[in-house]
This record gives structure tokens, C-alpha cells and sequence, in this order.
């Protein structure tokens, strides 16, 4: 089984927070910028790709147990979402890279572990 | 058990957190991890309606030894139609609102599939009342 630290050098990700939840599982990915979908359809321990900044981001992260958050494209979390992050321990990770490119990456880094 | 969190209308920030303490609630109870999923994401999307769509509220929840009932009632415009509310894709969210991710028009779909029972009262101009019951023996 991946864990979330496992994909950071590989996608060149930059780690903005939670770094005490780099050890958690990852099961696989989950892209969408509209939260109820997220809410409704995510699995635990999936990662979530997103563009949203703001803290419900973080709210629905924890609530749903997923493994981690990338923001795309040099997006970068809010000072409240960045605080959440550190104290629920679910890293909040970023890269310059669109969702598409990224998306497609983690696909390829998933799939190439199984 | 009986469980209460007042909710802010409009406060986005705080939304989420009253659903986030009952989640740990049912957790320490030791309720099937099937059950609590479920019933997190019902109650957050009812908690994040109240934050979008009304102006103050209140989460109830009693947990049974048979089942979750869950009320979420708040003072709030109300809604007209509720069977058109109910239709995924239907939104009234601001613009504002949209921008941040919500208004989706999932929500209330998303309440319908995760819990056993769903109804919803509601009068224009004063309020609503949604009441969800979750099932303990049904994954
Ligand atoms: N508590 C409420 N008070 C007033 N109107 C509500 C309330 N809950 C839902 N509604 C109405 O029902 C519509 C549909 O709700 P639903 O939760 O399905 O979607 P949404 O909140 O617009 O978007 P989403 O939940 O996907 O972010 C809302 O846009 C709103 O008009
Ligand atoms: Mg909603």
C-alpha cells in the first residue's frame, strides 16, 4: 500500500502542511471542485486534487478520511485551512501543474504500484 | 443519547463542525464505521445548507440503540418547492457561493442516498425542518 509520502517526489509536490499525516494510506485519487460531489462520491483514503483554498476543504477531507489534498496550480491554502490541516494531521500538498497533468500522474504513479 | 450544535447561518468558515463533533461522538460509541459515514455526509450537507441557504439553526441528533434520528431545523427563507429542491442539479447558491465549490445542487440528493429516512418540512419566509434517520442494522 502507497502512502501519501510516496508520491511527493515522484509528482514533485510541495508539502504546505500536515506533514504528521505523510504515513497515511493512499487508496487512490478523487478530482472535483464542487464539494458535494466530493462529499457524495470520495472514498476514504483517496487523494483529492483540487483548486479550492478554503477550509471546507479541509472540513470534508476529514470528515470523508481521505488520505490527502493537492491544489493545482500554485494554489495556496487559506491561513485557516492550513491550521485544520496541521491539527487533523492530513497533508495539504501543492503543485504548479493543472488538474489534468497531475490527475494524470498520480493515475500512472497508482497504477504502475499495483 | 441526545446531541445539540447551533449552527451560523453564513458563516462558512465554522461549517462542517458541528457534523465533525458528532462524527467523533459516534466514533467513541463504537457505531459501525458503514453507518457513520453516511450519516456524515448527510449531516454536513444539511449543516452547510443552513450556512448557505438560512440565517440560524440547530443540529439535534439522538443516537438510539436501533438508530441515529437526526433533526436539522433552522429560521431561514424556507423552501417553496421542495420536490424540485430535491432534483440534483437544482441551486439557488449565489455566485459567491458557487465560486467556493457549493451549489452543486447535490446536497439534499446526497442526504436522500445515505440516510434510511428523509423528511422535510418547510414554510417561506420562516423556515425548515430536515429530519434524517439512519438505520444502526442497515450498512
Ligand atoms: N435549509 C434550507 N433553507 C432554505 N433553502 C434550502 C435549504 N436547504 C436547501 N435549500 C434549497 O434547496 C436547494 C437545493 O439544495 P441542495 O443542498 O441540494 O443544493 P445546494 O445547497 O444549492 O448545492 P450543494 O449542496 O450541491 O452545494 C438550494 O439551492 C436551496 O434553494
Ligand atoms: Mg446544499
Amino acid at each position: 500500500m502507497m502512502k501519501v509520502k510516496d508520491i511527493i517526489d515522484d509528482l514533485g509536490l510541495t508539502v504546505f502542511s500536515g506533514k504528521s499525516g505523510l504515513e497515511r494510506e493512499l487508496t487512490g485519487g478523487y478530482v472535483c471542485d464542487l464539494l458535494s460531489d466530493v462529499m457524495g462520491n470520495a472514498q476514504t483514503g483517496q487523494t483529492w486534487i483540487t483548486l479550492q483554498t478554503h477550509r471546507n476543504v479541509m472540513a470534508i477531507a476529514s470528515l470523508k478520511d481521505l488520505a490527502a489534498i493537492i491544489l493545482v496550480k500554485d494554489n495556496k491554502p487559506e491561513e485557516d485551512t492550513l491550521k485544520q490541516s496541521e491539527e487533523e494531521g492530513i497533508p495539504i500538498l501543492g503543485t504548479a501543474e493543472d488538474t489534468f497533468t497531475i490527475a494524470g500522474k498520480l493515475f500512472n504513479l497508482l497504477k504502475n504500484q499495483q | 443519547m441526545h446531541f445539540e450544535h447551533e449552527i451560523e447561518g453564513g458563516n462558512f468558515s465554522q461549517a462542517g463542525f458541528a457534523s465533525s463533533e458528532i462524527k467523533k461522538v459516534l466514533k467513541q460509541l463504537n457505531i459501525n464505521i458503514k453507518v457513520i459515514k453516511r450519516v456524515v455526509v448527510a449531516l454536513y450537507e444539511a449543516e452547510v445548507n443552513i450556512v448557505a441557504h438560512a440565517y440560524h439553526g440547530k443540529m439535534e441528533v439522538d443516537v438510539d440503540t436501533d438508530k441515529i434520528f437526526m433533526r436539522l431545523t433552522d429560521k431561514g427563507p424556507g423552501i417553496e418547492n421542495i420536490e424540485k429542491a430535491m432534483e440534483e442539479g437544482y441551486s439557488t447558491a449565489s455566485t459567491e457561493v458557487r465560486e467556493m465549490g457549493f451549489g452543486a445542487g447535490m446536497g439534499l440528493s446526497n442526504i436522500k442516498k445515505n440516510t434510511d429516512e428523509l423528511y422535510i418540512t418547510s414554510k417561506v419566509d420562516k423556515g425548515t425542518t430536515v429530519e434524517m434517520t439512519a438505520y444502526l442494522n442497515r450498512e
